[in-house]
């Protein structure tokens, strides 16, 4: 008795955390969007999302942080896979996971650095006789950076569900006939799935509303939501602008995250 | 078609600077049901994998049907496997996982549907088709790993202790009913277990496997009534093992007495060891019993007691009865020449047949 008691106790101080940085925001943000700049109800806000610009930043938004889910699928199983095949695959989990302890910023300056004009990378290229090219402020360094950055999250679940498979599945299909190929299409795939979700989510929600690195790294040629938010909010001061907008994307986040599971199921 | 379906010819395998299998050679028969016993570590595990496939011999050969597969993959042997753990696929049911060896072979539809329904039928789980395997106790997973090896339609079954998780009970209806099978579908099975009573009772033929070799094969009651030195006598059952001297042919001396016995084509005095079954031991009073021992503990076994007796040598005698002894007292022990069996020191497997075969005759 006593101890469930003090388990409800222990859990004031978290519900206490929800309602006021979780829901009391959320419902601060609902309602922010139904507000013009004077302050004045209005549906206008999203009407206005309707218009060409912010379908063509929807539509950005979504094509950036699916490309950037499907790189970091296509480049992460892999890397998960022979992960769990090395030695020493807990460092190796370790030294791949480093880069996310980093602040976002440092690593997106880094870039800045290693990708302009005067940076090793141009450098090498001027070297080998290809000459220097413009590397930064276009789409393939923003996803290569986002990639980057967020693979760490691919990775990870992806490596924990390959590493919780039973070995002895492995040699029972081995033993039913199946060919290695075989064998990942029918045992290890299917059984990597909920990783594979995981990992979708952990990449593809955030990569969403991305918006530092669409500035810095993309020159503000890639507008996504994330970036239009941030203008609202800071620039423009329309604060029910870009609250409307974050309620679509919330919404986006959802229908993705209920999409995934039905889809994996 | 030859009788010889495996054949291992001087296999040797080496893991990580320890050696598992030391210089090995058997021949396994079609359509029998052979067992390799021994404990934990002594390579019986290891041959099975060998013949699966999933590991490859470091020196000699192995052949399935006379042709050499060490570099065969375990894919494309004509083996199947019942694995300790089942290794079911959690993501498939029932049907799908019995039919997952016809799916890659590309079996048509309409036979994976009929070959199933067979197997599951041989293993009474008809019906079951559509469950997950979450949702089947642990009897009836074995019963699908059965079904998903012999729906291939193998000449050759390999099972990994696949009883070894089950309780007591099932375990010994298991034992009957994998004996019937392999009976009524004709193929080999090569069973794997560190339980003796288990080997003795389902085996046509057993590898009793020490430190990586063959101590001795042979049928079940060969190896019971005839083991060839004292591991085997003390792993296949209880055994009263004594030192004793060979005197002449059919007289043996032990425990300071001579006695007669059966054994032959040993050396004039030859120190030898002699064994006598716990339940070849009768016990009588100790005016008439051959040896006079001293009870030194009695356990109650349910089918019969376990008593523990001592001479005056300070031999141990143990001896099964249905009877009961009081402890500390004196009683004597009797036995027919027969019961006694004498093990030549060091001898190996093929001169312990030659010998057995020169005084037969």
């Amino acid at each position: 008795m006593k101890t469930k008691n003090f388990g409800r106790f222990a859990l004031i101080p978290y519900a206490i955390w929800i309602v006021l940085f979780v829901i009391a925001p959320l419902l601060l943000i609902a309602y922010n969007s139904f507000l013009d700049i004077e302050g004045n109800f209005t549906l206008l806000n999203y009407a206005k999302l309707f218009s060409p610009v912010y379908m063509k930043m929807m539509f950005n938004s979504f094509l950036y942080a699916s490309i950037v889910t499907a790189v970091s699928l296509l480049v992460g199983y892999p890397v998960a896979y022979l992960l769990s095949r090395t030695k020493h695959k807990r460092l190796w989990l370790v030294l791949m996971i480093l880069p996310s302890w980093i602040n976002l910023l440092l690593k997106t300056y880094a870039f800045l650095g290693i990708l302009g004009t005067e940076g090793p990378v141009n450098a090498f290229l001027e070297a080998i006789g290809i000459g220097g090219q413009q590397l930064l402020f276009n789409d393939f360094s923003f996803i290569f950076v986002s990639t980057y950055i967020f693979i760490p999250f691919m990775i990870l679940p992806i490596f924990n569900a390959i590493e919780k498979i039973n070995p002895s599945l492995i040699y029972a299909s081995r033993d039913l006939g199946a060919s290695n190929i075989t064998t990942f299409q029918r045992v290890i795939f299917p059984l990597t799935k909920d990783g594979i979700q995981s990992g979708f989510q952990l990449v593809f929600i955030p990569t969403l509303s991305l918006f530092m690195i669409t500035r810095l790294i993309a020159g503000n040629r890639v507008i996504t939501l994330g970036t239009a938010i941030e203008q609202h909010f800071l620039v423009t001061q329309d604060w029910g602008m870009g609250s409307a907008i974050a309620v679509v994307l919330i919404i986006a986040m959802a229908i993705v995250m209920y999409a995934t599971r039905k889809i994996m199921k | 078609m030859s009788n010889t379906i495996i054949r291992f010819e001087n296999v040797t395998k080496v893991f990580d600077d320890h050696i598992v299998l030391d210089n090995v050679s058997f021949e396994i028969e079609r359509g029998k049901f052979y067992t390799l016993l021994g404990p934990s570590g002594c390579g019986k595990t290891t041959i099975l994998r060998l013949i699966a496939g999933f590991v490859e011999p470091t020196q000699g050969n192995i052949y399935i049907d006379e042709n050499c597969v060490n570099k065969i993959p375990a894919n494309l042997r004509p083996v199947n496997t019942v694995f300790q753990d089942y290794a079911l696929f959690p993501h498939l049911n029932v049907f799908e996982n019995v039919a997952f060896g016809l799916r890659i072979k590309k079996v048509s539809a309409h036979e994976v549907k009929e070959r199933v329904a067979n197997a599951l039928k041989f293993v009474n789980l008809e019906g079951f088709e559509n469950r997950e395997i979450t949702e089947m106790s642990g009897g009836q997973r074995q019963r699908v790993a059965i079904a998903r090896a012999i729906v291939n339609q193998p000449q050759l079954v390999l099972l990994d202790e696949p009883l070894s998780a089950l309780d007591l009970k099932l375990r010994t209806e298991m034992q009957y009913e994998l004996r019937e099978l392999q009976q009524r579908l004709g193929i080999t099975f090569v069973f794997v277990t560190h339980d003796q009573e288990e080997a003795l009772a389902m085996s046509d033929e057993i590898f009793v496997l020490n430190k990586g070799t063959i101590q001795q094969s042979g049928t079940p009651t060969d190896i019971y009534d005839e083991p060839i030195n004292r591991f085997v006598a003390d792993f296949i059952g209880e055994s009263n093992i004594v030192e004793g001297t060979m005197l002449a042919d059919n007289l043996v001396s032990f425990a300071n007495r001579t006695f007669d016995c059966v054994d032959m084509g040993f050396n004039q005095n030859e120190p030898v060891e002699v064994i006598i079954r716990p339940e070849d031991l009768e016990m009588t009073s100790a005016e008439t019993g051959k040896i006079p021992v001293k009870v030194d503990s009695q356990l109650f076994r349910g089918v019969h007691y376990e008593i523990c007796c001592y001479d005056d040598f300070k031999n141990e005698w143990l001896v099964h009865s249905t009877k009961k002894v009081e402890v500390g007292s004196t009683i004597g022990l009797d036995f027919d020449p027969e019961a006694i069996h004498i093990m030549r020191l060091g001898e190996t497997e093929a001169e312990f047949d030659k010998r057995l075969e020169a005084y037969e005759d």
